[in-house]
């Protein structure tokens, strides 16, 4: 589906299918049309172009009390005139439930996120945390199936969202919901989603399990997004059926697995840091840089090395398990060395790297 | 342990099957369609028309009138006079109400709150009973003038106007004012001094400018209330003519052409002078870059601070409290002399009085209903935007037209309209003046409202499976709940204020704020112990309604 607003195209031709109990969650930076994607899907908005269907039925024409699709903003909008109790029974009792029977659900469901026991409290009297959570129950009491949660996390501080986006991710799947979670949160979105849908700019750009799109994401951008990396720009030396050998500057070659790009076309390379291993007997296997180390960070469970190459590239190489001292000093001479299937290459974005890291 | 309530399961009852009823129907595009453009079609035909076609009508007769030199002369002179008084009194309101406000928002207390109470009092008071104090404290023999001597302080005429105009705007910005620095964000100002700015120099050159906005409004809102007023500018204006007392005049003098062309002109030249105050101040920017160290660090003093305190509290009891209260004395005296036992039976002059107050509280309610069942509808529409961009902008515009033009005018053009059309007996042709008049006032307090609900909560009732009637009902209502009591109770004191447009539109019947303009005057011949009698009953019920209004909000502001 397609959606504008004036000439804003908030969306371009967004397609993509959810299975019924999965955790989808839609990453992308500021603006990239994850909240509208959200709305259009709760039936706030209309799509100019497009169809939504859920259950193979389309649901284009019916409204949003009816769609069966809780929406929860990031702010929650708990109402604030009514006690957490009455809040949580809103849904119920909006689809025709008696107040007896709305009542039971409420506290039903306020137990599984074990608040039951501020239920005649007011929302404004609540804590971040806590308030996610009974906004949270509010969805999971209103009977519908699908969950539209758009940065649930965002409004709590750091160490919240850490302890809480498991505990998030269980109370939907113990409740058998199906779930859009919104997030620009990459570390988040990798660790609670069966499915990641990457967006930038209203355009999907990669989709599927987070594995996959660490290991082998869709382009560039993605790489980038999804976890740190090395960028390298190259040319395409030669393809073979097993390898491409790209030139970079200063005239070192880099050998990657076969990325189906012709001859002397313009490359980009993107290297994980934690696949880069400093060698310095010399041992080559696969593709082995010189260089000298400009800089060393300290990150607790890791260090990270910054090796300045003699063409005047920096690649940053991260090492666990390091003891109390660095293993390498600062100016030494070093070799990195690097496996050819850890290589990934993509074709140059057109209009320059630059504008496709962009993040905004 | 959290405990459910334990009721037997009963069915659903009738009046819960009704509602549902509703709900369904709200969900139902036809019926919301029907009931959003029943209410753009009442507005739209029922208020903006009659008052614009009334205006074309008489425009039309316009080539077929004529009037003498002199006459011509006087209805310029009183227009003129008109935007002199209320530009004068309104920039005077403004310098004297923006201290009082900063006082009662700066220093909260026990005693600004009631402050903040007693700055509402001439709001509250009809504005005939208003004139008729003012009247007496600055020229009556039992007034001021009995402390300095000989002869009244001020007689009636233009100077007596602009104190009787300066007394009854000055609520509005006090009001005004108050809301705005409550809801603004002293982290300006805090910036502004650590930056090393004295607090003189912050004020001057961070928070006033950023304040602009809300004092602009409010000065145009003390400029409409003293072009429009009628009822106490006839009762102190003496010989003076301003352009609503020359339209007076012209009618009881059956100068009917004179009527007619006055209070056109009064029309058009408010609506060019809103409109170009409008358009052209908030253009004129002027950032005040120069600043005066050593004076303003002087004038950031406490003891300069005080004096200003002081002086704008004198400023308020002198000039606006105690004419306003004043006519508690000559009532008092009143009752005392044993007018009490007259009144009550209603004889004499009372019989009129009684019907004319029973009309009056008649002609309020009806007007206050109808403005909430239509203004609703339109306050929904212009705070949720539903009507696409253009058409809401055009909708906020018309909202205020009745505001902005004199009521008396306004009254003329209504009676050239439904008088045209014959049909519609006098009551309801006043209920519909009176409706007119006061519509914007509901309107507009219920699309703030609207507007501070965060959408969001509205949609997130949606998809919680509530109807848009629900989601009215159990969502935007309770959260506005203040706001609409308010809306009504503005709308209830206007209409009983309402004199302009009242004269114009009704030979035959009389609310009561008209007929005690009759007896202040002195075209009905009463004694002055039943005339202040009269105003005191008049002040006494306006004031039941202030208090009404006051424990509602102390209410709202308890939970």
């Amino acid at each position: 589906m397609s959606k504008r607003f004036g000439k804003i195209v908030a969306l371009d031709r967004v397609s993509f299918n959810m299975q019924s109990g999965e955790y989808l969650c839609v990453l992308g930076p500021t603006g990239s049309g994850k909240t509208t994607l959200l709305r259009l899907i709760a039936g706030l908005l209309k799509p100019d172009e497009g169809e939504i269907s859920f259950d193979g039925k389309s649901v284009n024409n019916i409204d949003a009390h009816n769609r069966n699709a809780v929406y929860v903003p990031q702010q929650y909008a708990l109402f604030p005139h009514l006690t957490v109790l009455n809040n949580v029974a809103f849904g119920p009792l909006s689809r025709g439930k008696s107040e007896n029977e709305a009542l039971e659900i409420a506290s039903k469901t306020l137990e599984i996120v074990r608040l039951a026991w501020r239920g005649q409290s007011y929302p404004n009297e609540l804590s971040g945390g806590m308030q996610q959570r009974v906004a949270l129950a509010r969805g999971l009491a209103s009977g519908a199936s699908l969950l539209l949660l758009d940065e649930p996390l965002g409004a709590l501080d750091a160490r919240l969202r850490l302890e809480l986006r498991h505990r998030l991710r269980e109370m939907v799947k113990e409740a058998g919901f199906t779930a859009v979670h919104v997030t620009h949160d990459r570390d988040e979105a990798m660790s609670v989603a069966d499915q990641i849908l990457v967006l930038k700019r209203g355009r999907i750009q990669d989709q599927g399990p987070p594995r996959r799109i660490y290991v082998r994401p869709a382009g560039i951008f993605v790489a980038n997004l999804i976890g740190g990396a090395n960028i390298i720009e190259g040319v395409v030396e030669s393809a073979s059926v097993d390898s491409c050998t790209i030139r970079v500057r200063g005239g070192t070659t880099i050998h990657s697995p076969p990325a189906g790009i012709a001859m002397n076309q313009p490359v980009v390379i993107s290297l994980r840091k934690e696949s880069i291993e400093i060698s310095n007997q010399g041992l080559q296997r696969g593709n082995a840089l010189k260089g000298k180390i400009q800089a060393v960070r300290f990150l607790g469970n890791s260090r990270e090395y910054l090796v300045r190459q003699a063409n005047g590239d920096i690649i940053a190489l991260r090492r666990f398990q390091e003891g109390f001292e660095p293993a390498f000093q600062i100016g030494e001479s070093v070799t990195i060395v690097f496996q050819k299937d850890d290589v990934m290459t993509f074709a140059y974005p057109p209009q320059g790297l630059r504008k496709e890291l962009e993040i905004e | 342990m959290q405990s459910t309530p334990r009721q037997t399961t009963r069915g659903p009852t009738f009046s819960h099957r009704v509602l549902l009823l509703f709900e369904r129907l709200s969900a139902n595009r036809a019926a919301a369609k029907l009931v959003y453009s029943s209410s753009v079609v009442f507005f739209l035909f029922i208020v903006i028309t009659p008052a614009i076609a009334g205006i074309v009508a008489q425009l039309a007769t316009l080539p077929n009138l004529s009037l003498t030199v002199d006459v011509s002369l006087r209805m310029r002179n009183a227009v003129v006079s008109s935007f002199i008084v209320g530009l004068v009194v309104s920039s005077l309101d403004v310098v004297a109400g923006i201290p009082l406000a900063w006082l009662i928002v700066r220093r909260r207390s026990r005693w600004t709150t009631v402050l903040d109470s007693m700055a509402d009092i001439p709001f509250v008071i009809p504005t005939v009973a208003l004139g008729f104090s003012i009247l007496e404290f600055w020229s009556g023999p039992t007034g001021i003038s009995q402390m300095l001597g000989d002869g009244p302080v001020v007689s009636a005429g233009m100077v007596l106007i602009m104190l009787l105009h300066f007394a009854f705007s000055f609520p509005v910005i006090v009001r005004v004012m108050v809301g705005e620095l409550l809801n603004y964000r002293e982290t300006f100002e805090v910036a502004a001094r650590t930056l090393g700015a004295s607090a003189f120099t912050a004020v001057r050159t961070v928070t006033l400018p950023i304040l602009r906005p809300a004092i602009l409004a409010a000065f145009l809102l003390a400029l409409a209330r003293s072009l429009s007023e009628t009822g106490a500018t006839i009762v102190v204006a003496g010989t003076f003519e301003n352009g609503v007392v020359f339209v007076r005049n012209a009618r009881d003098a059956s100068l009917s052409a004179a009527v007619t062309i006055a209070s056109l002109v009064l029309i058009v030249t408010s609506l060019l002078v809103f409109a170009a105050i409008k358009i052209t101040v908030p253009r004129f920017r002027f950032a005040p870059l120069k600043v005066w160290p050593r004076l303003e660090r002087e004038l950031s003093r406490s003891t300069v601070a005080m004096a200003r305190n002081i002086s704008s509290l004198l400023v308020f009891a002198i000039f606006v409290l105690l004419p306003c209260l004043f006519i508690a004395f000559p009532a008092v005296e009143a009752v005392a002399s044993g007018v009490l036992g007259e009144a009550f039976a209603s004889a004499g002059p009372w019989t009129n009085y009684w019907s004319s107050m029973l009309l009056s509280y008649l002609v309020a309610v009806l007007a206050t209903c109808i403005n909430i069942a239509f203004g609703l509808p339109i306050a929904l529409l212009i705070s949720r935007n539903r009507f696409g961009r253009q058409s809401t902008r055009i909708l906020d515009s018309l909202v205020d037209l009745p505001i902005i033009v004199p009521s008396l005018a306004l009254g003329v053009s209504l009676s050239f309209f439904w008088g045209n059309m014959g049909a519609l007996p006098e009551f309801w042709v006043l209920v519909l003046a009176h409706t007119t008049i006061t519509y914007s006032y509901f309107v507009r307090a219920m699309a703030a409202a609207i507007q501070g609900i965060p959408v969001e909560l509205e949609d997130a009732a949606k998809t919680l499976g509530a109807m848009p009637l629900r989601v009215f009902r159990k969502v935007t209502l309770p959260l506005t709940k203040y706001s609409l009591l308010s809306g009504a109770i503005l709308v209830f004191t206007r209409s009983v204020d309402e004199t302009g447009a009242t004269s114009a539109v009704s030979k035959a019947l009389k609310t009561a704020p008209v007929l005690l303009v009759e007896w202040i005057r002195g075209t009905v011949a009463v004694t002055p112990a039943e005339r202040a009698l009269g105003v005191g009953f008049l002040v006494l019920t306006s004031f039941l309604a202030l208090v009404a209004l006051r424990l509602i909000a102390f209410r709202k502001e308890k939970t």
